[in-house]
């Protein structure tokens, strides 16, 4: 094998107005290879101690060859990914108005009590006298957002938002199936087709056909078009609230009360909880479950990713159908119920993770929760449907709001304000990466044409609200002026130009492989 | 409150640019009846150091891996994570980054997630595998959701080696889309017979390698069983580190392969987060679950990354999407990654020796003692004891000598189950002579 | 093309003697823009008309193609699997999907035809 480092892959071609350097670095942009293009045999990053004598129990079933992972010491593992990271955008570096995902500030305290050894080290299968700090933090998680929405129950097990979501259409499922004594004969959810993607792909995989609900002109569930669909074959509803639109819905305990009425169970997509969080009891709308992600509202880092966390708030009609494992507090301290034989009264469904749920995740909410107690997440919800409203009253006479506000903690504009530039949603979203800012989210929801939805969440100064602001002024003037060509060619400043996704999907390369290498040298 | 920028000064100029007088104001939408004003039962904020004072506090009341011998397994394993795999998934880069949906300013992930998938290939011993799922027990049930797909049948043999979390996640998963689901008695022999329970109506046989009582077998006629009768075989792999020592599940026939990744950069955490691992062939690839980063090129002409194939995702396809599945466990990827890059080809495959040789070297001190009879004749870290006392109190007296002996069988499969005597015991390169002697020297005195 | 047949979904059929082929028309590929990969049903599935019969995806879509006619598939372009691309580049000849063998010719009469369609796609704006 060759290991010689070909770095001509990350030289433009010549078309390009970019200086060509030796090694495709501009400046502060390192190019960095794939880690197998840097492999060294023989490099290692960990030292290990020889293991002494022992006896292979592995016989014939011993692995013979080569696994083909590269070789490289610490120093170059560092460097590696440290080039990397310097390619993404993140929180840390800027305003990150991607709406309906709440992009605020990560406390690195939180970081820290995770990495407490007390925590880090105790595995999930420790006798529970020895992790009763580890059970109190789960419960007093469990506490706290169970006071907060005002809901009785709580599935803490969830592994992020649709986890979450499964969790509740299942709970809905096992219900009704309790009570109709064996498979439910409703076989519809209710979905608005504002809806985050996930619910009608979460009410599928629970057996359930997904009947759309349109929304009415103002952006809200159209009540009319909702109560006509009730019937004794709807099972329940998912609604997001506040809505994807950045609205909240004022019509959640009259559609509470008609889901009921009609036999059926009412999911909320808590996905926007951040905006109404100390001042919305989501218990007090009605409402029969919802699940909240650690990773939106309460600050746990998103990791360019995951890991999340999707607890599950239920109502006493859904409770006893909650998945194992949970907490529960007796004389003797802290317990978890792991086995449905162990469950009393209760009949869980299930089971939906390993052990017992996302507990770095638990122990971040935590730190958050402490740090801003009752009073801060008050202000939280408050700065963040401020800040939203503030963007779009500087915005709405140069773009086109698409409703009428006030909006909660993000504000929805359409394409209308670009018709007949020439320019579209996408190529203004390019041009702000240009301007050093991760865009909005774009063509979502599906409910309006060329969605742009800006969420700037609480944590960002009102400074940055400004300067964000006159970006977006400068940009919607420069594409009204006709400037439809360099919108198109955005960006031209970042780590990596437009990528061609087209190519990347019709014939995918997954996994680097050492034959693309060989050929390539044989180029 | 030091998170929120905003003072009370910016807040009333904002209110006054908006138009409004009060933040009441925003919230009219809101039906009166659910405008909370009331005190919640709850405390007020607090400093840094008071919250950390009493996370503190918290933390101190457990004893765990870190502070006494433990020989704890059965899904999590304890393993020297290197500091600067910590280091770096700590940049707030990696950190603080969403799922990366704009290519151009998220190459750093997307070259990430591309090694990691390259990675997780190779020690499968795959075609291919994608970006992470939330854990190993959800990765198994989208492989028997994928295996339905893929041979449009809609039975799956769980076999007894499979880690009961798996199978009941997959159990939970399947029971409402019409998959019946047959779940093995504990097989603790090792000696099961699968290829007898495959019909023409299976869609897959789920087996675990190493078992979940620690028995490593060869899975090769397994596979050909499945293949002629048109099923697939799918393989579990909850401890990643025995991939560097144990034939792989690709080399003897595997279909799809799901595993844990803890073991690798991440911490044990009480259970959570950890990370999903999903490979399988290439000719599968479309009826895959969860993300994929691809390599292609950009405007210049220069290689990158994109998500791609998104069109099986919930955000198009919506309710045709593959799975539901959408934030999954990125950073932890990314720290799998990390480590399995310092370890590298010859230190992946050191550490499981090395892993393996502790083991080795404990079962023959357990086999030593009265009243213990190591069950699997072939495992590589973990492996299943029968105890002449049932495990769960053993267990649980020994952890008031300061010992953490292990995860009795009753605690995985429920008590009464036939496993109430079995104890599963694991070693890691952390484990020492001292270790092994205090678990000796305690399951003597409490068997005797 | 006097035989060729459309559905208000952009799906047509081209008739000869008892069998059609099937493919999307030029307004639907220009629609989806760059096709990525067809999902092509398996030669023997027995089709009754609106049944889907095949999917089209591009990068940030997919579409179900419904089936203009009953009928069993009994020939499918492999070479779309190779080079989808040929959907956009050609949609009426080399980007045809399946040929099926008709069970209702009837039901043809119920299609728009060449003229019929044009006015259609027109009507959409």
């Amino acid at each position: 094998m060759n290991h010689s480092r070909d770095l001509s892959r990350n030289r433009p071609a010549a078309a390009s107005a970019d200086p060509e350097t030796v090694h495709g670095h501009r400046g502060l942009q390192l190019e960095e290879p794939l880690l197998f293009e840097i492999d060294n045999p023989g490099a290692t990053g960990v030292d290990l101690p020889a293991p002494g004598e022992f006896t292979s129990r592995l016989g014939t079933m011993e692995r013979r060859g080569g696994i083909g992972l590269p070789s490289v010491s610490e120093p170059e593992v560092v460097r590696h990914f440290t080039r990397l990271s310097q390619k993404n955008y993140a929180i840390d570096m800027g305003t990150y108005p991607l709406g309906s995902c709440t992009m605020k500030h990560n406390p690195r305290l939180n970081e820290k009590m995770a990495r407490l050894p007390g925590f880090a080290a105790a595995h999930p299968l420790q006798p529970e006298s020895t992790v009763q700090g580890a059970l109190e933090l789960i419960d007093g998680v469990a506490g706290w957002l169970k006071e907060l929405t005002g809901m009785p129950a709580i599935a803490m097990s969830p592994g992020a938002g649709a986890h979450g979501e499964l969790c509740g259409v299942m709970a809905i499922r096992a219900a009704l199936d309790d009570r109709e004594g064996g498979p439910t004969t409703r076989r519809r959810i209710l979905v608005p087709d504002s809806a985050h993607g996930t619910n009608p792909a979460t009410a599928a995989v629970c057996g359930f056909a997904v009947d759309a609900i349109p929304s009415d002109g103002r952006g809200r569930v159209d009540v009319k078009a909702f109560a006509d669909k009730l019937d004794d074959d709807v099972a329940g509803i998912m609604i997001t609230n506040p809505n994807t639109c950045g609205l909240f819905e004022p019509d959640m305990v009259e559609i509470a009360e008609l889901i009921h009425e009609a036999g059926g169970y009412f999911y909320c997509d808590g996905a926007n909880f951040n905006a109404i969080v100390g001042r919305v009891r989501p218990g007090d709308l009605g409402i029969d479950c919802m699940h909240i992600n650690l990773h939106k509202t309460f600050s746990t880092p998103h990791g360019g990713g995951g890991p999340g966390a999707g607890p599950v708030v239920l109502s006493d009609a859904l409770a006893p159908f909650a998945p194992v494992p949970w907490v529960v507090h007796g004389e003797d301290g802290f317990a978890l119920v792991e086995h449905a034989d162990d469950a009393g009264d209760a009949k869980p469904f299930g089971r939906l993770k390993g052990f017992h749920g996302q507990m770095g995740m638990f122990i971040r909410a935590y730190a958050y929760m402490l740090s801003h107690g009752r009073d801060g997440l008050r202000q939280v919800a408050e700065d963040a449907v401020l800040n939203a409203n503030y963007v779009m009253a500087r915005l709405s006479d140069v773009m086109t709001p698409s409703f009428e506000g006030p909006c909660m903690h993000e504000c929805l504009f359409d394409d209308r304000f670009l018709k007949d530039t020439g320019v579209s949603t996408l190529d203004f979203a390019k041009a702000m990466l240009d301007e050093g800012y991760h865009p909005m989210t774009m063509y979502f929801p599906l409910v309006v044409h060329g969605a742009m939805l800006i969420e700037p969440t609480e944590t960002e100064s009102k400074r940055s609200l400004d300067d964000f602001i006159a970006v977006m002024r400068d940009l919607v003037a420069r594409a009204k002026d006709g400037d439809a060509e360099a919108f198109a060619a955005a960006p031209t400043t970042t780590p990596r130009r437009r990528l061609d996704e087209t190519a990347a999907a019709r014939s995918p390369v997954l996994r680097w492989t050492p034959e693309d290498r060989t050929a390539e040298a044989a180029e | 409150m030091r998170y929120l920028p905003l003072t009370d000064g910016d807040r009333s100029a904002m209110l006054d640019t908006i138009g409004v007088s009060a933040i009441d104001d925003l919230f009219v939408d809101v039906p009166e009846s659910a405008r909370f004003d009331g005190a919640f039962d709850l405390p007020d904020h607090m400093a840094e150091f008071e919250v950390e004072r009493r996370m503190a506090a918290l933390a101190s009341r457990n004893v765990t891996t870190g502070d006494v011998p433990s020989f704890l397994g059965a899904g999590a394993y304890r393993h020297h994570v290197p500091a600067s795999v910590d280091h770096l998934v700590q940049r707030g880069e990696f950190l603080t980054s969403y799922t990366p949906y704009q290519p151009e300013i998220s190459q750093g992930t997307l070259q990430a997630l591309f090694e990691f998938q390259t990675m997780v290939a190779l020690i499968t011993g795959m075609d291919v595998a994608n970006a992470s799922m939330y854990d190993g027990a959800t990765s198994c049930a989208e492989a028997v959701l994928m295996a339905r797909r893929i041979t449009r049948r809609n039975k799956a043999v769980i076999s007894g080696s499979v880690h009961p979390h798996y199978s009941a996640v997959t159990e939970t998963q399947a029971k409402y889309v019409d998959i019946e689901i047959d779940i093995r008695e504990p097989d603790l022999d090792g000696g099961e017979d699968l290829a007898g329970a495959i019909d023409d109506g299976t869609a897959c046989v789920v087996v675990q390698n190493p078992g979940v009582f620690g028995h490593v077998r060869d899975l090769s006629s397994l596979a050909e069983a499945c293949h002629a009768a048109g099923a697939l075989l799918v393989v579990v792999v909850t401890e990643a580190v025995s991939l560097g020592a144990v034939k792989s599940p690709g080399e003897m026939g595997a279909d799809i392969v799901v595993a844990e990744g803890q073991s690798l950069g991440n911490p044990q955490g009480f259970g959570g987060p950890h990370v999903g691992l999903f490979a399988t062939r290439d000719k599968y690839v479309r009826q895959m679950p969860g993300r994929l980063a691809g390599e292609t090129e950009d405007a210049d002409g220069r290689r990158g990354w994109v998500l791609t194939l998104s069109t099986r995702e919930q955000h198009i396809r919506r309710e045709k999407a593959t799975s539901n599945i959408c934030t999954n466990s990125g950073l932890c990827a990314l720290a799998f990654t990390i480590h399995l890059s310092l370890l590298g080809e010859d230190g992946f495959r050191n550490l499981a020796m090395l892993n393996h040789a502790r083991a080795s070297q404990l079962a023959d001190r357990l086999s030593a003692l009265g009243g213990v009879e190591v069950l699997p004749d072939a495992f590589f870290n973990e492996f299943a004891v029968r105890l002449a006392k049932p495990a769960a109190g053993v267990v649980d007296t020994l952890a008031t000598r300061g010992v953490l002996a292990g995860v009795p069988g009753a605690r995985l499969f429920g008590a009464g189950n036939g496993v109430d005597d079995i104890l599963l015991v694991a070693a890691s390169e952390l484990t020492r002579e001292d270790d092994m002697q205090a678990l000796c020297d305690g399951l003597s005195e409490v068997l005797a | 093309m006097a035989n060729r047949k459309y559905t208000e979904d952009h799906e047509w059929v081209e008739v000869d003697g008892d069998s059609g082929v099937i493919g999307i028309s030029e307004y639907a590929q220009e629609q989806l823009g760059d096709v990525v990969f067809v999902e092509l049903p398996e030669v023997g599935k027995v089709l009754d008309r609106g049944d889907e019969a095949a999917v089209v995806e591009s990068v940030k879509a997919a579409a179900e193609v419904y089936a203009p006619v009953s009928g069993e598939v009994v020939e499918v372009n492999d070479d779309l699997n190779g080079d989808p691309s040929l959907v956009n580049s050609d949609p009426f000849g080399d980007g045809w999907f399946a040929k099926l063998k008709l069970s209702d010719a009837d039901e043809l009469d119920e299609l728009m035809d060449e003229d019929g369609y044009k006015k259609f796609v027109e009507g959409l704006g």
